[in-house]
């Protein structure tokens, strides 16, 4: 069954990640904590890869289009899950888990709708004009969400409070696992050498038949939909929400892990994810240092090793699925 | 029904300059027709207006019938017109392989909601992409070197793989740009070889820019001369070799 090993892989990450939540009330908060926002920045910096890495789009937004879903799923939560829950059966952990499910959706769908109106017109641009386009727009997002009514439903510069903590383990290494296999797969097949022939040259893959246009919005909107989850799902760990939190500071964090892991290598992804949400818990008492240790981390890093912790081969990849 | 490519009086301006001027040009399928000139003359112009890269400012492009002037380069490979590139343009992180399905790419029914579930379906594509691209490999005796990096492969193999990559697309016309640029004499030999072995193999036609007057004169049926974006002359080599234009074009005129 070596052809379905890649979902093999997924559902039993799935069923480990199930197992461990059901542990999770034995297991120590702090960190539980930590292990979560291991996961969720999984989510985030395997999403982004797919846009900066894998499809050679510089983006700058990626905290904007979190900040859309986290809101997108407080907002339902908050509104809608008290009216949800009893026509799904009452309040019951089968009842909370579909409406949860149901907002994390609509929280990535908005991001995913947002990253499709945002992608159509500015992925015209190329590099750096590409960075400064979204990180315009991450600023567009955070100062629109500031200036809202603070009695509104999306409740101004101070944000949303009072969120239910619905997040738990399980979710969080579930939309995790569905993320990197989600981008692998993308990637690593027939339609996906179009991501990166997009990267390697984008003339060349136009007049190879490739719909450049189509791939970069694709890639940009399957980022945007994933970064729109990881934002519900911090929405409902950390149970209130503020514009400030989605600032450009939380884009770099992103693009810093993306970077340090190599671009276009999801598991180097994956690992610099773990170790510099780990680091970060180190920091904690030296707060003010932390922008100066990441922006040394990177420099070294650059010097040292440029392609990254685990620099992609994508050229192995062929040889890997036929063997 | 296959008519070829017909340019009808094409002007491309770039602000005050003419690149290419009115040209008028058709080719039959099947055909192998050389377009030479002087640098600047804009005969890679000619190839970036066929292939959509750029619009032209007046006149009209028809491959097989249909306009090909306002489409998207991806739309117009779909229509059966692939290319090289001057300078190698290949997919330089990817294989020597994955060049290949790249290209073909553009020919899969299934797309990216088969990528994600991997059913039989997906699994049989894969299969037959990848056993397709390893004879297209085969043919050209780039099959051991399918899983090296295509940047580390040596310059003529580039060249090489880039016009089997164009030919995954399974073109109907091939515009080859400067394909001996950078050869040696054997290595020209070999692609004289090549290329003639694609038109006879492949039921194609080809159009090719080339500034090395043997590999032209050798292989061409026909040839058409630029310079400065104006034809100034068609036929066969031999009318060509001799054409007072052309002569001038290339030599200058003579001082009295």
């Amino acid at each position: 069954m070596k052809r379905y090993s890649a979902q093999i892989v997924l559902i039993v990450t799935v069923m480990i990640g199930l197992g461990i939540s059901m542990l999770s009330d034995s297991l120590d908060a702090y960190y539980l904590d930590i292990a979560l926002n291991v996961g969720i920045n999984i989510i985030l910096a395997v999403s982004l890869n797919l846009v900066n890495g894998h499809t050679g789009q510089f983006s700058l937004g990626h905290a904007a289009f979190m900040s859309l879903g986290a809101y997108g799923a407080s907002v339902f939560t908050l509104e809608a899950s008290s009216k949800l829950v009893p026509l799904l059966g009452g309040p019951g952990t089968f009842a909370t888990g579909v409406a949860f499910l149901i907002a994390l959706l609509i929280g990535g769908i908005c991001a995913a709708i947002c990253g499709w109106l945002v992608g159509m017109p500015s992925l015209r641009l190329r590099g750096d004009y590409l960075a400064i386009v979204t990180l315009g727009f991450n600023e567009i997002v955070r100062v629109i969400l500031q200036n809202t009514s603070g009695d509104g439903p999306l409740g101004g510069p101070l944000g949303l409070r009072g969120i239910p903590p619905h997040t738990t383990f399980f979710w969080v290494f579930l939309f995790a696992a569905v993320c990197v296999y989600a981008v692998t797969s993308m990637v690593n097949s027939t339609y996906g050498r179009g991501f990166l022939a997009v990267r390697d040259d984008e003339l060349a893959a136009g007049s190879m038949g490739i719909n450049t246009v189509r791939y970069k919005v694709t890639a940009f909107v399957t980022g945007a939909f994933f970064a729109g989850l990881a934002g519900g799902l911090y929405a409902h760990l950390r149970t209130t929400i503020s514009p400030e939190g989605f600032n450009f500071l939380k884009s770099f964090d992103i693009v810093v892990i993306v970077i340090l892991g190599g671009m276009g290598s999801t598991a180097g992804v994956v690992v610099a994810a773990i170790l510099l949400t780990v680091l970060n818990e180190f920091l904690r008492d030296a707060e003010q240092y932390r922008m100066i240790v990441f922006s040394l981390l990177l420099i070294v890093m650059m010097i040292v090793r440029p392609q990254g912790l685990i620099p992609s081969f994508p050229f192995m990849n062929s040889k890997k699925k036929s063997a | 029904m296959s008519t070829g490519l017909k340019l009808t009086d094409v002007t491309i301006r770039f602000g005050g300059l003419k690149a290419v001027s009115e040209l008028s040009f058709a080719l039959a399928p099947g055909e192998l027709v050389g377009l030479i000139g002087p640098n600047g003359a804009g005969k890679t112009t000619v190839f970036n207006l066929i292939t959509g890269v750029y619009t032209p400012t007046e006149g009209h492009i028809h491959f097989d019938g249909a306009p090909v002037s306002r489409k998207k380069p991806h739309e117009i490979t779909r229509m059966g017109i692939a290319r090289t590139f001057q300078n190698i343009r290949l997919f330089h992180s990817l294989s020597v392989l994955d060049n290949v399905r790249a290209a073909m790419l553009t020919h899969l029914k299934r797309g990216i909601i088969h990528s994600l579930t991997r059913g039989p379906v997906y699994h049989r594509e894969e299969a037959a992409v990848e056993k397709q691209a390893l004879e297209l490999l085969d043919i050209f005796g780039l099959a051991d070197a399918r899983d090296k990096n295509a940047k580390s492969m040596n310059y003529g193999d580039q060249r090489r793989l880039e016009i089997v990559r164009a030919l995954a697309t399974k073109p109907n016309l091939l515009l080859l740009d400067e394909p001996a640029a950078g050869m040696n004499p054997s290595e020209k030999e070999d692609l004289m070889q090549l290329i003639n072995f694609i038109k006879q193999n492949y039921n194609l036609s080809v159009l090719l820019v080339e500034h090395d007057m043997k590999v032209v004169m050798g292989i061409c049926e026909r040839i058409a001369v630029l310079e400065y974006g104006i034809k100034i002359a068609e036929g066969t080599p031999k009318e060509i070799q001799c054409h007072p234009k052309v002569i001038e074009a290339y030599l200058g005129v003579a001082a009295d």
